[in-house]
């Protein structure tokens, strides 16, 4: 197990460093002249030239990655230039070892920019991991045994509808009915857990909601199929016949069977929405990664590009890892190696 | 309770004799409602199993064998099937009691051995952490204790190093073994009855033979009634008193074993017995299959749900095969052995045409003794 961790990880890296070349062809396939969206509409063609050296555009791809690359392993100046840094310190923005880059249109080091927004993007798709899976297990199971009665026709039915309806819909909704005109909750703020739960907790409520009923629809149905699928299995039968009561029939034997590719799938799910949720932060206003991704595509910030995609490539990479060596745990038949 | 018991038993229509009835079942149906209409799994089926003795069900797949003993067990509570009859197990007929009633006997008076004990067994416990959970639903033995019983279960059914195994888990069970460890946990709460539903079928015939033999220790030890449910002829020889025919959801043939393997009177069991290879038989020889398929239980044939199939049929005068159902009723062979066939004298088929194309030395065999 732990040299197949090592394993994991190794590739892992690899992996990061194909997705950092990836990003920077594609940026540069993607966009002309990109120093314009820094020098502004009025810029004269000698100013966008010192744009372009000053930053680095004018440069071989290669070089520029290799640049990004050996700033990540050893740290970086902006602007590296060893006569302004002796003669104008506080000009020079350093960046330690693991830099990403500076973003132009921030002005700061894109590891501020993503210590400054994480926590938020992070925040929102916890809340809304916890509301979905409780949510879609509960009501999934809930479903499945009371099979086509009414409680299952109308669980599936909301589920459906909630699948259908685009999250930004919802989202407005929610903003403009439950915290706006009824005023149930307040309107939603971003406010840090280390500074108050209760606070976090109840601004995060309805984006979390927003964000969570797509996926809980989702979850209610796999949950609802998986308990039927187990439910005809022959150890179900056993555990019947066994003589066990059938809340531990369910609860036990049931649950355990289902839970298993559902931890896993939901873990996946997690870690996709860990990096930024765009239209959420978008409609509430949540300063996340998602939200300064889309002003990062926009403005054609390099930095901030790459910065944005390496973070979500790690999440993703990790939760993989982490989700693949949990499967281990629950599931005995699986051997690593 | 035991009165009623006793008078049903003498109400049950012939069939082979047996001391202490531990099983009586009567008229049993099992029938499921279907959007095409109603499948009769189970059509009026009745039979008795005695203590310490064993009855084989045979039929092909499809037949009702493990329907019927899935209603014995009570596992149809909160499904849409709709069951009848009466089915006495130790005085009680279990069909009147209430699921959490049922749940308390099941696994503890009566106990299934499920066929496939791959799928049977929880992929995601241990071996011993189910056969533990077997036994603490139906006694308050600590954990420990529960431990210790599985086992000395373990141990009893023949696994190696059993304290070392309670905590494998089934993948990591050979399929002998994961159908002794099956056995154990059938076991563990010395069940009075014990369902065996197609229990070597996914075994080799090394293992085979072993988990007969055990099953037949066992038998002798706790005395329990043993129903073995089979495709496998030679398994209903080897092991069995009484045997039961099905087919179309009804018993076709129920007797002694002995009585039915040797003078089997529906031609249903001739095919069944036809069908059988010789291990000592001669290579070229030809196994003899039944013709088609067996029959749809949502639409049953007319009559004698066997007559597409039989070959005697033009024994019979006139249509009767098709149009009249035959009761289950002794034959010539006295009131133990009863069969559903209007064959007039089936014996005499059986000896002339039957016989000999399945055991051409038997009849050698037999003519040598009469002429002597």
């Amino acid at each position: 197990m732990f040299a197949y961790t090592i394993r994991r990880v190794i590739s892992g890296i690899l992996l990061m460093v194909v997705m950092s070349m990836v990003t920077f062809v594609l940026f540069y396939a993607s966009s002309d002249h990109p120093e314009r969206y820094a020098c502004g509409p009025k810029c004269t063609p000698a100013q966008l030239e010192t744009t372009r050296e000053a930053l680095g555009f004018n440069e071989p791809l290669a070089e520029q990655w290799a640049k990004f690359a050996k700033g990540f392993v050893v740290g970086r100046d902006f602007p590296d230039d060893e006569k302004l840094r002796e003669a104008n310190p506080e000009q020079v923005v350093h960046c330690a070892p693991g830099c990403l880059g500076l973003s132009y249109t921030y002005n700061k080091t894109v590891n501020e920019l993503l210590k400054d927004k994480l926590p938020v993007s992070i925040s929102l798709a916890i809340a809304a991991y916890i509301l979905w899976i409780t949510g879609g297990v509960v009501f999934g199971v809930t479903a499945a045994l009371f099979k086509g009665r009414f409680i299952d026709r109308a669980i599936v039915g909301l589920a459906l509808v909630a699948f259908a309806f685009p999250t930004f819909f919802i989202g407005l909704l929610l903003l403009k009915f439950v915290a706006i005109r009824w005023q149930i909750v307040k309107l939603p703020v971003y406010t840090p857990l280390t500074e108050s739960p209760w606070l976090w907790a109840t601004g995060m409520i309805l984006p979390a909601i927003t964000l969570a009923l797509v996926y809980m629809a989702g979850y209610i149905r796999m949950t609802r199929a998986f308990v039927l699928e187990t439910m005809t299995e022959d150890y179900i039968r056993t555990a019947r016949a066994k003589g066990l009561t059938k809340r531990r029939v369910i609860g036990k034997h049931t649950l355990r069977a289902t839970l298993t590719p559902l931890v896993t799938l939901s873990g996946l799910d997690l870690a996709g929405l860990l990096g930024g949720t765009i239209i959420t932060e978008q409609v509430f206003n949540f300063n996340g990664v998602g939200k300064m991704s889309v002003a990062a595509i926009q403005r054609h910030d390099l930095a901030l590009v790459v910065g944005i995609v390496l973070l979500i490539a790690t999440i993703v990479i990790t939760a993989n890892i982490i989700v693949d060596l949990l499967y281990a745990v629950i599931d005995p038949r699986v051997r690593l190696g | 309770m035991s009165s009623s018991a006793t008078t049903l038993e003498e109400s049950t229509p012939g069939g082979p004799s047996t001391g202490d009835p531990l099983l009586v079942v009567k008229d049993l149906k099992v029938h499921f409602p279907t959007g095409d209409g109603i499948v009769k799994a189970v059509d009026g089926l009745s039979y008795t199993v005695g203590r310490g003795q064993t009855l084989g069900i045979v039929g092909e797949s499809g037949s009702g064998k493990s329907v019927s003993s899935s209603a014995i067990m009570g596992l149809f509570h909160g499904t849409n099937a709709q069951l009848s009859g009466q089915i006495i197990l130790d005085g009680t007929d279990v069909l009147t009691l209430t699921e959490d009633q049922m749940r308390k006997r099941r696994g503890r008076d009566v106990a299934m051995i499920f066929q496939d004990p791959l799928s049977s067994l929880h992929p995601y416990y241990t071996v011993g952490a189910q056969i533990i959970e077997a036994y603490r639903v139906h006694s308050d033995a600590s954990k420990s204790a529960a431990r210790r019983r599985a086992i000395e279960l373990l141990d009893r059914v023949g696994i190696p190093q059993p304290d070392r195994r309670v905590d494998d888990y089934p993948h990591q069970f050979s399929g002998g073994m994961r159908q002794r460890a099956m056995i154990a946990m059938g076991l563990v709460n010395d069940p009075s009855m014990l369902i065996a539903d197609e229990p070597t079928t996914a075994l080799d015939v090394t293992v085979q033979a072993q988990i007969l033999d055990l099953l037949q220790d066992l038998q002798k030890e706790f005395n329990s009634a043993i129903i073995i449910i089979t495709h496998d002829l030679g398994v209903v020889a080897e092991m069995t008193d009484d045997t039961l025919v099905m087919y179309g959801g009804r018993a076709v043939e129920y007797g002694k074993t002995s009585e039915i393997l040797t003078h089997p009177e529906m031609p249903y069991t001739w095919g069944l017995l036809s069908s059988v290879p010789e291990v000592t038989g001669d290579t070229s020889a030809k196994l003899i299959p039944i013709p088609g398929s067996p029959p749809s239980l949502l639409n049953p044939p007319s009559g004698c749900h066997f007559h597409p199939r039989c070959t005697h049929r033009d024994k019979v005068p006139g249509d009767l095969c098709r149009t009249t159902t035959p009761e289950l009723a002794p034959g010539s062979r006295g009131s133990t052995h009863l069969k559903r066939c209007h064959l007039a004298d089936p014996e005499s088929i059986y000896q002339a045409e039957v016989l000999p194309e399945i055991a051409p030395d038997l009849v050698d065999e037999l003519t040598e003794k009469s002429g002597s």
